[in-house]
C-alpha cells in the first residue's frame, strides 16, 4: 500500500478560514449563538470543537463526553483534555445504564452472532449519544455540530440518525487525511493527532484494521474517484489495485442511503426535496 | 471617462426581497457619502443566489415597485443591480439592470446560464440572447453576469463594441482547498479571467462578488478591479462586506490602445465568415482540417 498517491492535500489556512465563517454564520443567521457536539477522545471531534470555539466562543459551546463503561479509559482523558486545549466547558454523561437498559430491551442481542451483536450494540449506543447530543441542545438552545468527515461519509462508516445526525456539519467535506492536516494546524493536542482512529465501540478496535485499509490510502482513491473524477484505468495505472478500486466504489454506492433522506412515494404535484425545492437557508 | 466606480461587496439574504433593497438603499447612501459615479452590486443582489424554487417567487417585472425605487436613486448615481426578472410571457431571467439619471438604460439578461455541479440556472431562468454595451454617461459598458464571463465570445463582443469597461456581476462559490496554492482555486481562476480579458480586450474590468453562505457554500468575495494592462489594481477582501472604491479612467484605456492597438487590429469580418462557414457545415470544416477560408 505504500505505493499509492499520496492523500489529497489541504491548504489549512483556506480550510480554517470557511469552516470557521461557515460555522459562525451558518449558526448565527438562524438566530442561534450555541452548539454542542459530542467529544470522543479522537481527531474528528478535536477538530470540531477547535473550530467551533474559534467561530462561536468557547463559553457558547458545549462539549459531551458519553463514555460506555467498556469504553477505553484514555478516550474520556483525551476529550477532557482536548475540552480543556479548546477553552470550551465538558459535561460528562454515562451513557452505560441507558444503554444496559436498551441492550436488555433487546432480548435476543446474546443470541445473534458475535459480528451482529457489535454492530447493534454500537449503533445502538451511538443514537444514544444522538439522544443525549439533541436533549442538550433544547437545553442550551444551540445547533448540534456533525464530526463526520467524508471519508466516513463516503465508506458508510457510521451509524444513520447516531453519529452521523447534526444540525450543521463542518468537516463533511474533509477526507480524514486533511481533518490530521488541519488538526495540526489548529494544535490539536499530539496525542490525540497520534492516536489511531477508533470508534471505541469494543476493546482495541481500530478503524484502519476494522475497514481493511488504511486512511491515506482510501483517501487518495475516493479524491481522485469522488474529486477528480478519473476512470478506474487511470486509477490503475497511477498503483491502485483494481480489486481495491472496485470493492470501494461498491461500498460507496451501496451507502448512498445513508447519505440521503427517505425516499418519498410521489403522488402529488410537488413533492418534498423532489420537485418542492427550496434551500435550507431559506429565507435567512 | 472618468468614473468612480463602487463595488458593493455584500451578503444577501436568500429569498428576503424587502431586507435586500433595504440594504441596497443602505449601500447607496455608502457610495453617496464616498462621492461615487457608479454603484455597481454582485449578480442577484436583490434576492440572493440558491433561490430554487423561489426564482418564480422572487421574480419581479421591471416596473416593480422595488425595483422602481432603486432606479429612481439613479439620479444622483449609475447603478447596476442584479435580480430575477419576469417577462409579460411569464419567462424568468437573472438580470443586471442598469439605471442612470432614473431610468433603466439597460437590462442585461444572462445568456450564458450554467447548469453543471452545484448550479442549476438552466432549470429556472430563460437566457438572453445578445450583448450590448450601455451607453453611459460616465463611459461604455460591457455587463457580464458570472458565467458569461467564462465565454470569451461575451468579452469578443463587447471589445468589438469598443467598450471602456467589463463589469462582471459574480456569485461565485468557494471550491478548492486541496492544493497548495495561497488562494481558492476559485478565486485563483476568476482572478487569471479578469486579468486575461482585461489584457486581451484592454479594457477595465470591474468584478462583482458577494460574500456570506448558502446552505454550507461561501462566495469567496474578493471583488477587484483590474486595469487594461491586466494588472488588479484593487480588491476587496474574502470574507467582509466591503465598499471597493476605484476610479476608471481613459488614460490607460488611450495608452495600452496605442501601445497594442488590438482592436485596430482586430478581424472581425474574417472571425463573421469563418464562423459562418462552421455553422453552415461543421463537418467540411472539420474533416479538412485546414479549410481554405478566403
Amino acid at each position: 500500500m505504500s505505493s499509492f498517491p499520496p492523500p489529497p492535500g489541504c491548504n489549512v489556512a483556506l480550510s480554517e478560514g470557511v469552516l470557521v465563517q461557515f460555522l459562525a454564520e451558518e449558526t448565527h443567521r438562524i438566530g442561534m449563538k450555541r452548539a454542542v457536539l459530542g467529544l470522543s477522545g479522537g481527531i474528528d471531534s478535536a477538530l470540531v470543537i477547535e473550530l467551533a470555539a474559534r467561530a462561536l466562543g468557547g463559553e457558547n459551546v458545549l462539549a459531551v463526553a458519553m463514555p460506555y463503561r467498556e469504553s477505553h479509559p484514555a478516550s474520556l482523558e483525551l476529550a477532557k483534555e482536548s475540552a480543556e486545549h479548546a477553552g470550551v466547558p465538558l459535561e460528562v454523561v454515562d451513557i452505560s445504564p441507558m444503554a444496559d437498559a436498551a441492550f436488555a430491551a433487546a432480548d435476543d442481542l446474546q443470541d445473534t452472532s458475535q459480528e451482529q451483536v457489535r454492530l447493534r450494540r454500537g449503533n445502538i449506543m451511538s443514537r444514544l449519544r444522538m439522544v443525549t447530543l439533541y436533549d442538550r441542545s433544547a437545553r442550551i438552545h444551540g445547533l448540534v455540530f456533525g464530526t463526520s468527515n467524508k471519508t466516513e461519509l463516503l465508506l458508510g462508516y457510521g451509524t444513520q440518525h447516531g453519529d452521523m445526525a447534526s444540525a450543521i456539519n463542518p468537516i463533511g467535506d474533509l477526507y480524514k487525511s486533511q481533518v490530521v492536516a488541519l488538526s495540526r494546524h489548529l494544535g490539536v493536542p499530539q496525542d490525540i493527532v497520534d492516536r489511531p482512529p477508533s470508534a471505541d465501540l469494543w476493546e482495541g478496535q481500530t478503524d484502519e484494521e476494522e475497514l481493511g485499509f488504511t486512511y491515506d490510502a482510501v483517501d487518495a482513491l475516493l479524491h481522485r474517484l469522488v474529486d477528480r473524477r478519473m476512470t478506474a484505468e487511470r486509477l490503475q495505472a497511477d498503483g491502485f489495485p483494481a480489486d481495491f478500486v472496485e470493492m470501494i466504489s461498491k461500498r460507496v454506492r451501496l451507502n448512498q442511503y445513508k447519505r440521503r433522506p427517505p425516499l418519498i412515494a410521489k403522488v402529488a404535484a410537488r413533492t418534498v426535496n423532489l420537485d418542492y425545492r427550496y434551500a435550507r437557508d431559506w429565507g435567512t | 471617462m472618468d468614473c468612480l466606480a463602487a463595488v458593493c461587496q455584500m451578503r444577501p439574504r436568500l429569498g428576503v426581497l424587502p431586507e435586500n433593497l433595504a440594504a441596497h438603499h443602505a449601500w447607496l447612501d455608502r457610495c453617496q457619502e464616498a462621492g461615487a459615479d457608479m454603484a455597481v452590486f454582485p449578480e442577484l443582489s436583490l434576492t440572493g443566489y440558491f433561490l430554487r424554487d423561489l426564482t418564480q417567487e422572487v421574480a419581479m417585472p421591471l416596473d416593480a415597485a422595488p425595483v422602481q425605487e432603486l432606479v429612481a436613486r439613479s439620479k444622483d448615481m449609475s447603478i447596476a443591480f442584479g435580480m430575477v426578472e419576469v417577462s409579460r410571457d411569464h419567462r424568468f431571467y437573472n438580470s443586471m439592470v442598469f439605471a442612470e439619471d432614473g431610468e433603466i438604460l439597460h437590462v442585461h439578461r444572462k445568456v450564458h446560464l450554467p447548469d453543471y455541479g452545484i448550479f442549476e440556472e438552466g432549470r429556472y431562468f430563460a437566457s438572453g440572447d445578445g450583448f450590448l454595451p450601455v451607453e453611459s454617461k460616465h463611459g461604455r459598458f460591457g455587463l457580464l453576469v458570472c458565467e458569461d464571463a467564462w465565454h470569451l465570445s461575451s468579452g469578443y463582443l463587447h471589445f468589438l463594441q469598443g467598450v471602456d469597461a467589463l463589469i462582471m456581476t459574480v456569485a461565485s462559490p468557494a471550491r478548492g482547498i486541496d492544493t497548495e496554492e495561497p488562494e481558492l482555486s476559485s478565486h485563483g481562476a476568476w482572478r487569471t479571467l479578469s486579468e486575461a480579458q482585461a489584457l486581451f480586450f484592454q479594457t477595465w474590468v470591474v468584478r462583482a462578488n458577494r460574500i456570506g453562505f448558502e446552505d454550507g457554500t461561501m462566495f469567496w468575495g474578493a471583488s477587484a478591479v483590474v486595469s487594461p494592462f491586466g494588472k488588479t489594481v484593487a480588491e476587496a477582501s474574502g470574507d467582509q462586506e466591503e465598499l471597493l472604491l476605484q476610479r476608471l479612467s481613459s488614460d490607460p484605456l488611450r495608452r495600452a490602445r496605442m501601445a497594442t492597438p488590438l482592436l485596430r487590429d482586430a478581424k472581425p469580418d474574417m472571425v463573421r465568415r469563418q464562423l459562418a462557414q462552421l455553422l453552415q457545415d461543421p463537418d467540411a470544416l472539420r474533416s479538412h482540417g485546414k479549410a481554405d477560408l478566403t
